[in-house]
């Protein structure tokens, strides 16, 4: 784990919560964005994920990682109600999402990429941007179908809208191209963009740089920064390429075999003996 | 703004023009009695498989969902259509007033229906939605089988047992069971089977490029990404679904006002597997494909009379070229070529020529 880029960037100052959370200083008296208590879930008698607390602050890069088969997709999956949880509670914004179903979670402001890329590949990227801006312009089907006014208007606000969105990445030239020929890279961009695009106040990616090449890696990392400050949202990802993590993330979760097994700052992490133990294993005892 | 305009319409002018010149062709030709009667008896029917086919293609196409009972729909349409159009006779004598009013409610029956269906169907997916689907066109079937309506001086009369019970004084018996509707005003003209293709077409049309069309398409496309973004499935699924159905049961008014008399067996599973035909050799979620396959489908057998005993077999050798031909890659790219069809190509970071 190198720490080049961990000593080129400015370090946040991260402070403790009383919930055994860290958050930046500058988040520290805001209510955290997502809180996540005694979070578990039992597959039969299997506990896939157990006891996982967390919090995030509002404009926090959080980074989960942890070896393959830990459950980090698992965690996103319960966050988003795709899975139920069995046990714990997720509070969004200081909301339970107990009684939320995943397209309740994304309207309440959850917005997710997947690991293996879910576009809408049928159609253009314009319009998988709009889908994404599906609740935040509104018309009925009715003026659709008789193409009143308002769907004209409407439309117009989405044709905007999604293209300013799709400049975050200058992908405006694409608008017209279907997703599914896009380039892997193109789609993981646009993924985001489409989560963005529903106004989330948590954005999760599942391991956004996966396929990307060192250099378009670091453009990414530009990127996600830059869109924490715009949007001042938060963001939690996923990710392997340790540079990413290191590089852009203020508090790290480490999980293995579903269990959270250190919390901190990069450098802590990275001299956690756990973590290093859960990643290259034990040293023999001489 | 010329751009603005090509955006409006896109491939959707093309699929218009065509509909329109060809109602045009057909109308001067019939005006010139050009057309054998039995061909000209075979208009309406064209028409309003042409409207199943686009309203079959908003569930199997749009929706990604396979429907084998929608000749259910057309039937409760039909037979609406049917009853409206006679109960009416004395209180509207305008058949034209009837007849748009046997459309309107014949597709607000067969929504309701499909409402029905649909609420709990729609929870299935894939084979399971096609198989209970399948169940339900045999289920509407049956239940019409088994109705007897007449109409006299008080009212409406209703029964499910047979004319007697329905104790009427005079009147006309309008649905006898098994024996279907008998007495059918002929209302059906090419010309209302022509306006209504355009109603259905656009309605289709609009709708796929609508914000309920995407939040539908986008169902279809990835249905846990759509749910992560906030698309309501089960309300998106159902909005195509009862649309769809609505559109098939005003099909099946117009189809049912054409003939006098009317079954039940004729809206049976080889009907929703014919219209089924329709939208497969058109291309699934291709609605001009499906108009053009179920004009020459319905149409073939009738140009294929001379030829008796084998006219069946042409059909079917016919059926399976036209499969195998536009599935044909090379085939495709003639094709593709003659008529400027323009694929989406991969782009590489450079720029697109759109």
């Amino acid at each position: 784990m190198s720490d080049n880029n961990v000593k080129s960037r400015e370090r946040t100052k991260m402070v403790p919560l009383p919930s055994d959370s860290i958050v930046p200083e500058r988040d520290v008296h805001k209510r955290p964005v997502l809180e996540a208590k005694h979070l578990g879930i039992d597959f039969g008698g299997l506990t896939a994920v157990d006891e996982f607390n967390l919090a995030i602050g509002p404009t926090e890069i959080a980074g989960l990682i942890g070896p393959n088969g830990a459950g980090k997709t698992r965690v996103f999956n319960l966050l988003t109600k795709v899975y139920k949880p069995t046990r714990g509670t997720i509070l969004l914004n200081g909301v339970d999402t107990a009684n939320m179903n995943t397209v309740q979670v994304n309207k309440a402001g959850i917005a997710r990429t997947f690991q293996n890329i879910r576009l809408f590949s049928d159609l253009t990227v314009e319009d998988n941007v709009k889908i994404g801006l599906h609740n935040q312009i509104r018309y009925s089907t009715a003026a659709g179908i008789l193409r009143l006014p308002t769907f004209f208007k409407k439309e117009k606000e989405f044709h905007e809208k999604a293209m300013d969105l799709l400049g975050i990445f200058d992908m405006q030239y694409m608008a017209n191209v279907k997703a599914g020929a896009l380039p892997y890279g193109a789609q993981r961009r646009l993924e985001i963009v489409r989560a963005l695009a529903t106004n989330p106040s948590l954005l999760l990616l599942d391991e956004p740089a996966a396929g990307m090449n060192p250099s378009e890696t670091a453009e990414l990392m530009e990127n996600i920064t830059k869109i924490r400050d715009t949007f001042q949202i938060a963001v939690m990802l996923i990710e392997h390429d340790m540079n990413l993590v290191m590089g852009i993330c203020e508090g790290i979760a480490v999980l293995n075999y579903g269990r959270i097994i250190a919390k901190g700052t990069p450098s802590e992490i990275q001299n956690n003996p756990e973590v290093i133990e859960a990643y290259l294993g034990k040293q023999k005892e001489a | 703004m010329k751009k603005t305009i090509r955006k409006i319409l896109g491939g959707k002018a093309m699929t218009y023009a065509m509909v329109i010149i060809v109602f045009v062709i057909m109308e001067a030709l019939l005006h010139g009695g050009m057309i054998s009667s039995s061909l000209a008896g075979q208009l309406v029917p064209i028409c309003a498989y042409i409207c199943m086919a686009i309203a079959l293609n908003l569930t199997v196409g749009i929706l990604g969902e396979l429907s084998l009972g929608h000749a259910g729909f057309m039937s409760v349409g039909a037979f609406t259509g049917v009853v409206v159009v006679i109960a009416l006779q004395g209180a509207v004598p305008s058949g034209i007033v009837r007849f748009i009013l046997a459309i309107i409610i014949g597709g607000i029956m067969a929504a309701l229906t499909g409402v029905l269906v649909g609420i709990p169907v729609l929870r299935l997916q894939g084979d399971y939605l096609a198989i209970v689907t399948l169940a339900f066109g045999e289920i509407i079937k049956n239940i019409l089988n088994n109705i007897y309506l007449g109409v006299d001086g008080s009212g409406l009369h209703f029964s499910m047992k047979d004319t007697a019970s329905l104790g009427m004084q005079g009147g006309t018996v309008i649905i006898n069971g098994p024996m279907g509707a008998v007495g059918i005003p002929k209302l059906s003209t090419f010309v209302a089977g022509f306006i209504l293709i355009l109603i259905v077409l656009t309605v289709t049309l609009n709708l796929i490029q609508s914000r309920t069309g995407r939040a539908v398409m986008a169902i279809r496309d990835n249905r846990i990404a759509a749910e992560s973004t906030g698309i309501d499935i089960t309300r998106y699924k159902l909005t195509a679904f009862v649309i769809s159905a609505a559109l098939a049961g005003m099909a099946g008014a117009l189809y049912a006002l054409n003939y006098s008399t009317i079954v039940p067996k004729k809206f049976d599973f080889n009907t929703s597997i014919l219209i089924l035909v329709f939208v497969v050799l058109g291309g699934i979620g291709n609605i001009r494909g499906g108009i053009i396959a179920a004009a020459v489908l319905t149409i073939l057998p009738e140009l294929l009379r001379s030829m008796n005993d084998y006219r069946m077999l042409i059909y079917a050798i016919v059926l399976i070229l036209v499969m195998l031909g536009t599935n044909n890659p090379q085939l495709r790219r003639i094709l593709g070529s003659i008529f400027g069809r323009k694929h989406a190509e991969p782009v590489e970071g450079g720029k697109s020529n759109e």
